[in-house]
């Protein structure tokens, strides 16, 4: 109660401002004429009784002032009058507001940035229940092949003796073919076991999951759709469950719709998902790979131990299967890392070179600040002459760093809404594919939040730094002349703070110069074939009307004549296992004949290719032939091998007329004709691998991917490649039409290299001009303190030439400072680097080498202004100014 | 800022409130009983009185309003409240207590 009656006084105060000032003149005349006319009444005269009443209240407008203290009316005002001040004093030095408040706006905008991608990828956890207890399941072939497919029976092995997990589920992404009124539509898929929503935690949002069983061969065809599909294809339709799609020509019934959020990276952006239903060769055989596995731990269950388990599951595998699961062993990872594994480094790197920026963008601020407080030193002291409390100029520092870091936040938060949009833009569409959690990044409460605590941070700095800044004792003492003779605490702190500005700087550009040399290097690799006027293009081919070898051979056939005919067209061919760079990981297994076999086996990525494969990629014969249109079923098996294939197998010998043949005891001879010169088959970064080439005549497939060579433009040739296709047979489908530069470009380790690269340099480059600017701030400091003194020196006698060297030498110094601590710095953040590089050391010394002469040599264009401008002092009227 | 001479810290506050006790009283009035009261002894600034009536209104301990005086001026007439009156018990033993402490530390030296 009682507090209601003050916070109502209080109010009143506030709100009845005129009243109360009325009430206290009126309060004050009352008391002044009663004790004017006691005083006329004791004798004085009129006037003497004025002034005696006057004295004995002793100042009446100090005493207004004191009752307005009282009432708390004060701080209010005080608090109006600091922002008005605060905003005043801005005014007067625009060019120090905009540099503070731009620089603010930009390390805040950075760092929200790059923190909307980290959250959404790293902090945010994934859409399933949760998340942490779920793993990546896979077959692991020692040495290179570490997340290998599982073959359906070793799953089903595996699922029904583990006993560590709760469940186990496998997947395999597929592309499907929606017909249907509209035509054919190429849809992107997955077939999962039964359980692999319950293993997620994911419920549909509408219909049900797939039941117990219905992943068996002989179970209902049904279909699952994601939520995308559901908007995209059925509008949204409430009544789709029920309804019947037909996908490659098979009619199945939509049984569930999922929820919007989910998503399941492994898989790309998939649009339906259908039970597994087991068929044709591949799926019943041990030794064919092409599941993932995904599982749920049970309670208490350490990855380790799942992993022992399955280890010790394939062993006996193994023994029970030697001529299929030879070598085959088990590994697992925690999904988030299979989903997030890649671009973590990336994202740190990103992350830590923002918030970098940030703190050179505050220092250098702070150090702005603490030139301007020094520099108003005169005015503090007058300030205080007139009555200012220590507490009310601090109050004013506080209320100028607020109003500063208000607007700078407010700005850096309103760009970041535009640049986490531009960002997320410059994704390719693949990329977005591989990284769903990306899709429909914006800004949110929790970036608000980071930048509160940013602000927070940065208001207590600037806050600090010009109290820091000031000579109190100087202040309390006066207006003394000759106040501004040095600037000691500015020089000291000042310049500590440049060298923290400057080695950071060089930190970020050593980081900027490994990345952007690694960029350079992984985009020179040594490819094998001529990525210009070269483009490549996915044709999928039904498997009802395909599936017999004659048919998809006339296919290929057909499309590579038309091809051909194509105006411009020097050459086409086709691989059935994915264009070079595409991770394809289609693996054969194989022995060399005529040598002593003991049941070991050699896996190696296989191709199946038309003759003109290499013609149309550029590709170098290094021994022997290529592939002929006879090569058929009908004659001898022949193959390609390439470099590194006869490196590690024929040593010493002419591979060319040897044989090698399927890892059995009796296999059917395949004669090595040709030696090809590496081609990149697999990722930029990657060694080149043995790689086998057989012909597609040998081995045909509904699903190739054409490699068509022009002199012309390459990409107005990818409409014409999928119209020929079209007008073939309408319900084939084309997709991942590109040029191989493109494939290059947008490949996923040139993207993570290169946003690495761009990013990490922008950000060094904005340090490297803020660190300048913070140099130069030191040293024109600097020199405007020492007028006096340099006035002096040159009176004496020295020549121009030699303060010239001072100030530059004081530069030199700091810069060298500043150079040296980063570069030490450097060598030791750049080894956290070095799973991003590519083809240089974290240590690399000519990066550093000319990092640091970048560094010096923009340090003495800083400081040269400033130094002239000290050389051409001059001396009386230096002398005179104090 | 000014500080009463010659009386301990925060006596002041318990000086008012034990004149407005006894009945309202304005500014003036209050000036001149405490002086009268103590016989001259505590020579309050004028000044120093305003503030504190100020502070003691912001506390909810006094409350003030116009009214017409005995010589038929309006005058601004301090009233002590509820919580002024609880206020003044307090004080008024916080000041005993610490009246009878320094009288006994004087009187032994």
């Amino acid at each position: 109660m009682r507090l209601a009656a003050i916070v109502r006084l209080r109010l009143r105060s506030v709100f009845r401002r005129t009243q109360v000032e009325d009430d206290l003149d009126e309060e004050f005349r009352d008391h002044l004429e009663r004790e004017i006319n006691q005083n006329i009444a004791a004798g004085m005269s009129r006037e003497e009784a004025r002034s005696t009443a006057l004295r004995a209240m002793g100042g009446l407008e100090q005493r207004k002032e004191e009752c307005r203290d009282m009432r708390g009316l004060n701080q209010l005002d005080h608090m109006v009058n600091d922002i008005r001040f605060a905003i005043r004093q801005l005014r007067k030095s625009p060019e120090f507001t905009l540099t503070a408040v731009l620089m603010l706006a930009l390390g805040i905008c950075s760092s929200i940035t790059i923190f909307a991608f980290v959250d959404a990828a790293l902090i945010k956890p994934l859409p399933y229940r949760n998340p942490d207890r779920l793993l990546g399941v896979f077959e692991r072939i020692d040495p290179w092949c570490p997340r290998c497919n599982l073959s359906w029976p070793d799953y089903l092995d595996w699922k029904k003796q583990n006993s560590t997990l709760a469940s186990l589920d496998v997947f395999q992404q597929r592309g499907y073919t929606m017909t249907g009124s509209a035509g054919a539509t190429p849809l992107h898929g997955a077939r999962v076991s039964d359980g692999f929503f319950r293993t997620l935690g994911i419920a549909p949002i509408l219909g049900r999951d797939f039941y117990a069983g219905e992943d068996q061969s002989g179970a209902a065809r049904t279909v699952i759709l994601t939520y995308a599909a559901w908007q995209r294809q059925f509008g949204g339709q409430p009544n789709v469950v029920g309804q019947t799609v037909v996908l490659d020509r098979m009619p199945r019934v939509i049984v569930g719709v999922l929820p919007k959020d989910f998503h399941f990276a492994p898989v790309g952006l998939a649009d339906v998902w259908l039970p597994l239903h087991p068929e044709g060769e591949c799926d019943f055989r041990r030794s064919c790979h092409d599941l993932y596995g995904v599982a749920r731990l049970k309670d208490g269950v350490g990855a380790e131990a799942a992993l022992a388990n399955l280890v010790s599951i394939a062993k006996a595998l193994e023994k029970l299967h030697p001529d299929t699961n030879r070598n085959q062993g088990a590994n697992v990872a925690a999904l988030s890392e299979i989903i997030v594994g890649d671009i973590r480094p990336v994202l740190l790197v990103l992350i830590a070179g923002a918030f970098l920026l940030l703190l050179i963008a505050t220092v250098d601020v702070a150090g702005l600040l603490l030139v301007r407080s020094e520099n108003r030193q005169r005015e503090l002291a007058l300030r205080v002459a007139l009555g200012a409390s220590s507490g009310r100029l601090l109050s004013q520092f506080v209320t100028e760093a607020l109003v500063l870091v208000l607007a700078g936040a407010t700005m850096g938060l309103a760009a970041s809404h535009w640049t986490i949009q531009l960002l997320t833009r410059l994704l390719s569409e693949d990329m977005l594919t591989r990284m769903p959690f990306l899709i429909g990044l914006g800004w949110n409460w929790k970036l608000a939040g980071l930048a509160c605590v940013i602000s927070v941070l940065a208001a207590a700095m600037f806050a600090m730094a010009p109290s820091l800044g000031l000579r109190w004792p100087e202040i309390h003492g006066g207006l003394r002349e000759g106040a501004r003779a040095s600037g000691g605490v500015w020089r000291k702190l000042g310049s500590k703070l440049v060298v923290l500005e400057l080695a950071t700087a060089v930190v970020l550009l050593a980081g900027a110069g490994l990345l952007t040399e690694s960029l350079y290097n992984l985009l020179h690799v040594k490819l094998g074939l001529a990525p210009d006027h070269l483009v490549t293009i996915d044709v999928a081919a039904p498997n009802a009307s395909y599936a017999k070898a004659a048919q998809s051979m006339a296919l290929a056939r057909k499309v590579l004549e038309r091809a051909r005919n194509l105006p411009g067209v020097r050459s086409a061919g086709l691989s059935a296992d994915g264009a070079p760079l595409s991770h394809n990981g289609n693996t054969n297994w194989i022995r060399v004949l005529g040598r002593p076999w003991n049941g070991e086996h050699i896996e190696v990525p296989q191709r199946e290719i038309s003759p003109a494969y290499f013609g149309a990629l550029g590709a170098q014969l290094a021994g022997g032939r290529y592939f002929e249109a006879g090569d058929d079923s009908s004659k001898p098996q022949v193959a390609i091998i390439n470099r590194a294939f006869a490196r590690k197998y024929f040593p010493y010998e002419n591979p060319i007329g040897k044989q090698i043949g399927q890892a059995t005891a009796t296999p059917a001879p395949v004669e090595i004709v040709g030696v090809v010169e590496d081609v990149r088959e697999g990722p930029l970064d990657d060694e080149i691998p043995p790689v086998l080439y057989r012909p597609y005549n040998q081995d045909p497939d509904t699903y190739f991917t054409l490699m068509v060579r022009t002199s012309q433009d390459p990409g107005s040739l990818l409409p014409a490649l999928s119209g020929i296709v079209r007008e073939i047979d309408p319900e084939i489908v084309t997709m991942r039409g590109m040029t191989m530069r493109g494939r290059i470009e947008q490949s996923p380790s040139a993207y993570m290299h290169r946003s690495a690269a761009w990013l990490t340099a922008s950000f060094a480059g904005l340090a490297l001009l803020l660190a300048l600017v913070g140099l130069y701030g030191v040293i024109a400091y600097s020199v405007s303190q020492r007028t006096r003194e340099i006035g002096i020196r040159m009176a004496l006698g020295a020549e121009s030439r030699v303060v010239h060297q001072m100030i530059l030498a004081e530069a030199a110094r700091l810069a060298g400072i500043g150079i040296t601590a980063g570069l030490v710095c450097a060598a030791l953040a750049c080894s956290l680097l070095r799973k991003l590089l590519f083809g240089v050391s974290p240590w690399d010394l000519s990066t550093m080498a000319a990092i640091a002469v970048l560094m010096a040599v923009a340090s003495l264009i800083a400081s040269f202004i400033p130094a002239r401008r000290a050389a051409s002092v001059n001396p009386v009227e230096a002398l005179r100014m104090e | 800022m000014s500080k009463p001479t010659g009386l301990v810290q925060g006596t002041l506050d318990l000086l008012i409130l034990k004149i407005l006790a006894l009945e309202p009283a304005h500014g003036w009035a209050i000036a001149h009983r405490l002086r009268q009261m103590s016989g001259d002894v505590l020579q309050v600034g004028q000044g120093a009185l305003y503030p504190a009536l100020h502070k003691l209104e912001q506390h909810g301990w006094i409350r003030a309003a116009w009214a017409v005086s005995d010589n038929h001026r309006r005058a601004r007439y301090y009233t002590l409240t509820k919580a002024g009156r609880k206020a003044l018990a307090d004080e008024s033993a916080g000041w005993e207590r610490l009246a009878t402490a320094i009288t006994a530390i004087v009187k032994a030296v």
